[in-house]
């Protein structure tokens, strides 16, 4: 059994569709790419996986069950605009924070979730930096700080949106690196990205979307033009010898009212 | 210099307002530095003007006004969060809404009173040194319950309070602690009155915890400075207040506002120390 299957699905926020006839299967040991322009549905369709939203029609399974069934397999990294990096925490707290579902409200953090943090860290190589404040690292060490939190979860399922957006090529190879891992350990790696040239390189499976999945294959769809242009519409610029512009900055989805997000610089929203 | 901490000791009145004001001062930290955290300051203010239609509603039935607050604060509050779900709509127009028409609730049942208002008026402003032996019972047993829940919870308060997606996708139950939790910022307040009143009660939450910020980056470190920023302010204040003969609530509210300036102009994050002890806020090269 796949370990993540949508049936026909639709989805949205308020009043507006932002998925619609969705059907997906995922089986376990997957690294797949989630790709399209900007409000394709890329973070509507990992925040329906990880139950954040629920869908408007067909069925969502993860792990066999309905989304939240599972939650405690399930390790879902928000994008980066999504969290206030000046928030007073430490990166080991950070981390620390993906073992606190599995303990429960009563149990404070013991030496196994200490050891699962430290393991975390190391694989990241954040080990130098776990005391500093989260807001003090540049953005790729944010976004393998996150990394290392789902690491400490040892959730079956990632789930991980744009987590190689804006950052240096280093540390995105490593955070590629580290992925295909815990994807070759059995592990489910579900990531969106706007970086086609990276889906088509570190993944193994690209969806492509623009409401609905515009194509389903290997990475190397990635850079099909045919592909792109379904997925892309009038954002795609055809250059001589098959070479295509997709002109597509990244900018986060519409969030609905009540979603705070946090730009570098101020508090937006 | 002794005499005047040791003399006010002699009085009973004296000694159940310290004990109130150390009870308030601890537990609007420790719920305060969430507020601050998940910027629902605004929240608070809101939640106490809420109260004021209850503590009318109490006087005029001659019920308990922790009862009245209570049940006015703890239904807006979690109002707010239901209606501005539901109506899809921003969390600060919601509260517009809501506040002023329960703030309007109150003033209109206020003013159907005919005759003496001055224990009403002490709600207002607040005036810990009236508290009586009963309504400091109250206070504490609300404020020892607060604190216990955030005792049990600080952990997945945090969290959700950090990265809601995230937690709420691990499993925590992040709506229902959000309900929880504005629940816990209404008792919050709603002890909080008799020491300084509905309109000052969100200085207690919000500025001790914004003067721990100013000194310290890690969450532990945060409640505790926040904790002993408050109870020192309520105590000094309260002295304060006390030899002047001025009023109390206010009294320890500037003092509190006068250890936020200090952290402010002298921390070692933002102030003057910030050259010395610096290198902790600069973002570290690849």
């Amino acid at each position: 059994m796949p370990d993540v299957q949508l049936r026909d699905v639709d989805a949205g926020y308020g009043e507006t569709l932002a998925l619609e006839h969705v059907a997906l299967d995922v089986p376990r040991g997957s690294l797949v790419a989630v790709v399209g322009p900007n409000g394709a549905g890329k973070s509507t369709l990992l925040k329906l996986i990880a139950g954040l939203i629920k869908p408007w029609r067909g069925e969502v399974l993860v792990l066999g069950d309905a989304p939240g069934a599972h939650a405690r397999q399930v390790a879902y990294v928000p994008q980066a605009e999504m969290v206030d990096w000046a928030f007073p925490v430490t990166v080991d707290q950070v981390v620390m924070m993906g073992r606190y579902p599995l303990l429960g409200p009563l149990r404070r953090p013991g030496s196994d979730d200490t050891a699962a943090t430290d393991n975390a860290l190391e694989r990241v190589g954040m080990q130098h930096l776990r005391h500093r404040q989260i807001g003090a690292l540049s953005g790729g060490q944010r976004r393998r700080v996150f990394l290392a939190r789902a690491i400490a979860t040892s959730a079956q399922v990632f789930l991980l949106d744009e987590p190689v957006t804006a950052i240096d090529p280093a540390t995105q190879d490593d955070i590629m690196d580290l992925l295909g891992a815990e994807a070759a350990a059995g592990r489910t790696v579900i990531a969106t990205t706007h970086d086609l040239a990276c889906a088509a390189e570190c993944f193994e499976r690209v969806i492509a979307i623009n409401r609905t999945i515009v194509a389903d294959g290997p990475s190397s769809i990635a850079l099909d033009a045919a592909v792109l242009a379904r997925a892309y519409g009038g954002h795609l610029l055809r250059l001589d010898g098959g070479r295509v512009l997709v002109d597509d900055a990244h900018h986060h989805d519409a969030p609905p009212a009540h979603e705070r997000h946090f730009h570098e610089g101020g508090r937006d929203s | 210099m002794i005499d005047l901490i040791v003399d006010p000791l002699a009085y009973d009145i004296f000694l159940r307002s310290l004990l109130a004001v150390v009870m308030v001062g601890v537990v609007c930290a420790v719920v305060g530095t969430y507020v601050v955290l998940k910027g629902l300051a605004f929240i608070g203010d809101a939640i106490s003007h809420a109260a004021f239609p209850g503590v009318v509603a109490a006087y005029l039935m001659g019920g308990s006004y922790f009862i009245g607050a209570a049940i006015a604060a703890v239904s807006t509050a979690l109002a707010t969060r239901y209606i501005t779900r539901r109506g899809n709509l921003r969390s600060d127009t919601t509260i517009g809404v809501l506040f002023a028409g329960m703030f309007a609730l109150g003033i209109f049942l206020f003013s159907t009173i005919r005759g003496y208002v001055g224990d009403l008026f002490a709600i207002l402003v607040g005036n810990v040194l009236a508290i009586s032996p009963t309504d400091l019972v109250v206070l504490v047993i609300l404020a020892a319950g607060t604190l216990v829940i955030v005792g049990i919870l600080w952990k997945e308060l945090l969290y959700a309070t950090f990265d809601p997606l995230g937690a709420a996708a691990s499993g925590l139950k992040v709506e229902l602690l959000e309900y929880l939790f504005l629940a816990l910022v209404a008792l919050t307040i709603v002890v909080s009155l008799q020491a300084v009143g509905i309109i000052l009660v969100v200085a207690m939450l919000v500025t001790p915890p914004a003067a721990a910020q100013l000194l310290t980056v890690r969450f532990g470190r945060l409640v505790t400075l926040a904790v002993a920023i408050s109870v020192a302010s309520s105590v000094i204040g309260l002295y304060l207040s006390f030899w002047l003969d001025v009023a109390s609530g206010a009294t320890i509210v500037l003092t509190q506002t006068a250890a936020f300036l200090v952290a402010l102009f002298v921390g070692p994050r933002r102030g003057v120390l910030a050259r010395r002890a610096d290198t902790h806020h600069v973002p570290v090269p690849e």
